[in-house]
């Protein structure tokens, strides 16, 4: 028997309810054990909340925010092929602990393991392979959705592929997505043969970069973003593959302990001479020689994983990551003007992030296209969202674009003019769910849904 | 061995699944609902690589379906180790004190059908020669108090069979469990605000797989809550008069 509205709400608690930069909202949250059931009624669905910025915050208070994670059986696995199906909320913590020891990996992941695979459906995530692998959509081969009529529909790049598309990076705002099967990678030992070194200025950790890309599969930067004059953008340089059997250790990697932010850090700590020390220090106690050395995957790929709660670093007032790509003609002269402004304006990140991107995703909002992407922290402060613009009006000017799973500042018209895809995916929404029934703080700012 | 859970599609019910099976025991899952149950089964096998032996269809608001839930699954595992009990019912005070009807059903699904369950259990159990039978009660009911009135007067009185069991029937080769879980983050607590020493149901199903292994007949998880109740039993009725918890 189905459930009436005030039903679930009445198993829902009323919550605030932010994204990882802990910006929240009020709202009604409903730790959904079957999403078959509470998901009819439901504004938004939601994972483990690392989503940086207000795609995952309600948009009203009175809207029904289900979060997905306690709903997550595996429904099955192949060992043959690697084909695996599970209900949205399985995390990708669970799978690593389930398969990495068996062989088996995702084929794309993110920076974190505390992700959901919905949401990294609905984020249509990239990782350090981006450059040879694409994104994880790329994988899916279904998804079971409840659409906003109250439907379940079954989609995948054969099966109503319009909606498929519009879900694969469409932050959960096309459907409920209950299910997901995709194909795991097999893997040739549990651990990862990593090489890093130094970097001294921007252009050539681009360079770097496109060259390791020819070598690696995995490959990504640290990088400076206080460091002003000739080495800006200098950085540390990050590669790894999956090591083969005979280069392995006969044993898998230890379990490791999570230690816990135990407080807001407090605002003078995110200082600029402290946050510039901190990162002087992480280039220069890298050794000088390029460092070779195996490490474990888990924290290889999630390196932040093992501070649980480390958004509090950014204190009280919470945190906004700006990431955006942006064409690189190969000489650094897009980026280059972009750290300019970055370094000028002494923004406080601990770390910042770059990345090459390669071929665009056929997720009609998917992030990555072919480029340099950067990701920064940016500790919020009145002025947070003029910084978030001026950042904005580069991107625009030389043909980037924004991640929307990391923003929380960007003005609707800004979108906009970033995003050519923008009226195709627009449409297929209004077709799947007219009304705008399902939405978000983020859907209310920036794609115009009633507040 | 070989185990039969009852609740096994969420919640404490289905970490303690999971965890069984993936050490190499072998399943028979009961629970409410046919769909979630299967899906369950599919969960187990593709976690573990082993499919359970079985699932029925067993609620605690139908005792008329017991036997035939145990038929199955004594039929299905040949011999059976463990029976475990993680089904139950709950509502807030306030929510039982409006609704007559609920009440009835939730006095009914957490006490006498409760013990009707383990009464045909330990018959069953006994007359193979015995094995453990482990049941969760709550601390809800180790003193009354005002917040969980209705609920933890069910638990009370089934912590007391529990633990009579125990004494009763161990001779005999029956160990009873009496599992007394603080709060735990479950379906079951969704629309509740958790308190301090809140357990997640993974490391609270450890606790008790543990339990059943040693033969512990009182298990309170999370640890934090044995020192916890131990002193709200302690305190004199005027303060619990007083208190809010």
């Amino acid at each position: 028997m189905d459930e009436t509205p005030t039903e679930t709400i009445h198993r829902a608690q009323r919550a605030t309810i932010a994204g990882w930069g802990r910006i929240g909202r009020a709202g009604r949250l409903l730790e959904s054990v079957d999403l078959n059931r509470d998901s009819p009624h439901a504004a938004l669905f939601r994972g483990l909340g690392r989503s940086y910025g207000d795609s995952a915050v309600p948009a009203r208070e009175t809207d029904l925010i289900v979060a997905t994670p306690r709903a997550d059986r595996l429904l099955f696995f192949n060992r043959e092929n690697g084909a695996l199906r599970a209900e949205a909320g399985l995390s990708l913590k669970t799978l690593n602990e389930l398969f990495l020891h068996q062989g088996w990996f995702v084929p794309v992941t993110p920076g974190t393991q505390f992700v959901t695979l919905g949401g990294m459906v609905a984020s249509d995530v990239h990782g350090k392979n981006h450059h040879v692998a694409g994104t994880f959509g790329h994988y899916v081969r279904a998804l079971i959705m409840r659409t906003a009529d109250g439907r379940i529909v079954e989609c995948g790049p054969e099966r109503e592929p319009e909606l498929f598309w519009a879900t694969v990076g469409g932050m959960g705002l096309t459907g409920h997505i209950l299910e997901v099967e995709f194909t795991m990678e097999r893997i040739p030992s549990p651990w990862i043969r990593c090489e890093s070194r130094r970097i001294e200025d921007l252009r050539a950790f681009v360079a770097a970069l496109k060259e390791a890309a020819r070598e690696w599969p995995f490959t990504v930067g640290w990088i400076d973003c206080l460091k002003q004059g000739p080495h800006m953008g200098r950085g540390i340089l990050i590669c790894g593959r999956w090591a083969q059997p005979d280069e392995a250790p006969p044993a898998p990697p230890r379990l490791r302990r999570m230690i816990r932010m135990p407080f807001d850090c407090p605002e003078f700590l995110l200082s600029r001479p402290l946050v510039r020390a901190f990162n002087s220090y992480l280039f220069y106690t890298h050794p000088r020689p390029i460092k070779r050395r195996l490490m474990d995957p888990i924290a290889f790929f999630y390196p932040l994983d093992a501070i649980a709660e480390w958004n509090r670093m950014y204190g009280r007032r919470g945190f906004t990551q700006y990431q955006c790509v942006l064409p690189d003609p190969g000489d650094a002269s897009i980026i280059a003007p972009f750290f300019e402004r970055l370094t000028r304006r002494g923004v406080g990140s601990f770390l910042s992030v770059i990345k090459d991107c390669g071929a665009e995703g056929r997720g009609l909002l998917s992030f990555p296209k072919p480029g340099i992407s950067i990701a920064l922290d940016i500790p919020v402060r009145d002025n947070t969202s003029a910084l978030v613009a001026e950042l904005n009006r580069h991107v625009i000017e030389h043909g980037g674009r924004i991640y929307l799973t990391k923003d929380q500042f960007t003005a609707a018209a800004d979108f906009r003019a970033m995003e050519p895809r923008l009226d195709r995916w627009l449409a297929v929404r209004r077709k799947w769910d007219p009304e705008g029934r399902i939405r978000s703080a983020q859907s209310v700012r920036l794609f115009g849904d009633h507040p | 061995m070989n185990a039969l859970v009852l609740g096994a599609t969420q919640g404490i019910g289905q970490a303690l699944a999971r965890q069984l099976g993936a050490r190499g025991d072998t399943l028979f899952l009961l629970g409410r609902d046919a769909s979630a149950l299967e899906r369950s089964a599919r969960d187990i096998e593709a976690r573990c690589g082993r499919a359970p032996a079985g699932y029925a269809i067993c609620d605690l608001s139908a005792p008329e379906g017991f036997a035939t839930a145990l038929d199955a699954a004594w039929r299905a595992l040949g011999r059976v180790d463990v029976v475990i009990v993680t089904a139950g019912q709950f509502g807030t005070q306030e929510e039982l004190e409006n609704d007559r009807a609920r009440l009835a059903t939730m006095l009914q699904v957490n006490f006498s059908n409760t013990i009707l369950f383990c009464e045909d259990a330990r018959e069953r159990l006994l007359a193979a020669g015995g094995g453990t039978l482990c049941v969760l009660s709550s601390v809800a009911g180790d003193r009354g108090r005002k917040p969980v009135v209705l609920y933890g007067s069910t638990k009370a009185g089934l912590s007391y069979y529990l633990e009579a069991l125990d004494h009763a029937y161990r001779s005999r080769g029956l160990v009873t469990i009496c599992v007394k879980p603080g709060f735990v983050k479950t379906g079951m607590t969704a629309a509740l605000k958790p308190p301090p020493f809140a357990g997640e149901p993974e490391s609270v199903a450890r606790d008790i797989i543990r339990a059943i292994d040693r033969g512990t007949p009182l298990l309170y998880t999370p640890r934090a809550w044995a020192l916890v109740m131990r002193i709200i039993r302690l305190l004199p009725r005027a303060v619990m008069r007083r208190i809010g918890f």
